[in-house]
C-alpha cells in the first residue's frame, strides 16, 4: 500500500522560489501563467501487513506532525490500495 | 552557573558559542550531544546555528525530533533559559517553543553580512545589559530567516513585548531597505511569553571580538549571564 502526501504553502504565504520559477518559465516564452507555487511530494510505502484504515491513520499523523509545518503549510493525503 | 551548547549532526556554530561563553563570558560550558536527555546540570542552553540534519525537509524540522528536544522542552517549562541562534531559532520554532516559522528569504539568496539591530524590548533576560540607545551591529548568515506568523500571533507578540530585535538602518529606523530577508515587520528575534526562551537569526557569538568587526554580541551574553546568576541567587 502506498500513501502520497502533498505539502503546499498556504495561499497567504509568499513563495519566492515559485516566483523565481515563474520568471524562468516566462523567459521561455510561455504566456498566460498567472502564478507558480512550489510544493513537496512524499511517497510512503506500507508493509502488506498494515490495514488500510491503520495506514490512513498513520499517514495523517505523519503529514501533520512531521511533513508539514502547519504555521505555513497545508497538506493533502491520498492512499492507494 | 553552567551553560550547555547543544550539538546536532550538522551544527556548525557550536564551537563559536562555546568559545564566547568560556572565554568572553567566563562561565563553565559543556557541549550536549543531541542524544542526551539529562540536562539537570545546566542553567542555560544555547541551541546553536548551523545546518542540523542538512536542513532536510525544512530548516530545523528534523532536529526537533532528536531525543534532547523533549528535555529542552521540560527545561524551558521549568523556567530555565534557552537561547536559539539562527538554525537554533528555526529549531525552537519547529519545536513549538517559539511561535511562527522561518521561511526562505524573500530575495532567495543566502545573505551573509553585518546588519543593524534595534532592541525592541530591553526588559528581557537577553537584553537587560544592552545600552538603550545602542544600535547593535551583528552578522547574519542564512537563507531561511524570513520570519512569518499569522495576524493573531503577530498581535500577541506586539502586545506582550515578545519582539526582541528588529532589523533597522544605522539610525535605528525600521525600513524595508534594512530588512535583509523579508521578515514580517523586520523581526530579527523574538521570545516566548515567559521571556526565558529567545530566538534570533543574527549571530551574536560572531560579534564578541573587535577583530571580528564588532563586540556588540557580548551585551546579549552578559545580559543572559546576569539573569542566570540572579536566578541562582534566589535558589
Amino acid at each position: 500500500m502506498k500513501a502520497k502526501v502533498y505539502v503546499t504553502l498556504k495561499p497567504s504565504v509568499l513563495d519566492p522560489q515559485g516566483k523565481a520559477i515563474q520568471h524562468s518559465v516566462a523567459s521561455l516564452g510561455f504566456a498566460g501563467i498567472g502564478d507558480i507555487r512550489q510544493g513537496k511530494y512524499f511517497e510512503i510505502f506500507f508493509d502488506d501487513s498494515v490495514t488500510e484504515s491503520s495506514a490512513r491513520e498513520s499517514v495523517a499523523r505523519i503529514a501533520k506532525d512531521v511533513l508539514a509545518n502547519p504555521v505555513i503549510e497545508d497538506y493533502r493525503v491520498e492512499v492507494e490500495a | 552557573m553552567k551553560f550547555g551548547v547543544i550539538v546536532f549532526p550538522g551544527s556548525n556554530c557550536d564551537h563559536d558559542a562555546y568559545h564566547v561563553l568560556s572565554k568572553h563570558v567566563g562561565q563553565p560550558v559543556d557541549f550536549v550531544w543531541h542524544q542526551e536527555t539529562d540536562l539537570s546540570g545546566f542553567d542555560a542552553l544555547v541551541v546553536p546555528g548551523g545546518f542540523s540534519y542538512g536542513d532536510y525537509l525544512r530548516a530545523g524540522a528534523l532536529a526537533r525530533f532528536s531525543p534532547v528536544m523533549n528535555s529542552v522542552k521540560d527545561f524551558a517549562a521549568s523556567g530555565k533559559f534557552v537561547f536559539g541562534i539562527c538554525n537554533g531559532f528555526q529549531i525552537l520554532c519547529e519545536a513549538g517553543l517559539l511561535p511562527g516559522a522561518l521561511r526562505r528569504n524573500a530575495g532567495l539568496h543566502f545573505v551573509c553580512k553585518h546588519v543593524n539591530l534595534r532592541v525592541e524590548n530591553q526588559n528581557t533576560p537577553f537584553t537587560s545589559e544592552v545600552d538603550a540607545s545602542k544600535i547593535l551591529s551583528i552578522p547574519i548568515a542564512h537563507a531561511e530567516g524570513n520570519y512569518t506568523c499569522d495576524d493573531a500571533t503577530y498581535q500577541q507578540l506586539e502586545e506582550n513585548g515578545q519582539i526582541v530585535f528588529r532589523y533597522c538602518d544605522e539610525n535605528g529606523d525600521i525600513t524595508d531597505e534594512a530588512n535583509p530577508n523579508g521578515a514580517r515587520s523586520n523581526i530579527a528575534g523574538i521570545c516566548n511569553l515567559d521571556r526565558n526562551v529567545m530566538g534570533m537569526m543574527p549571530h551574536p557569538e560572531r560579534a564578541c571580538e573587535d577583530i571580528l568587526g564588532s563586540n556588540d554580541g557580548r551585551d546579549i551574553f552578559r545580559s543572559l549571564t546576569k539573569a542566570v546568576s540572579q536566578i541562582s541567587e534566589i535558589d
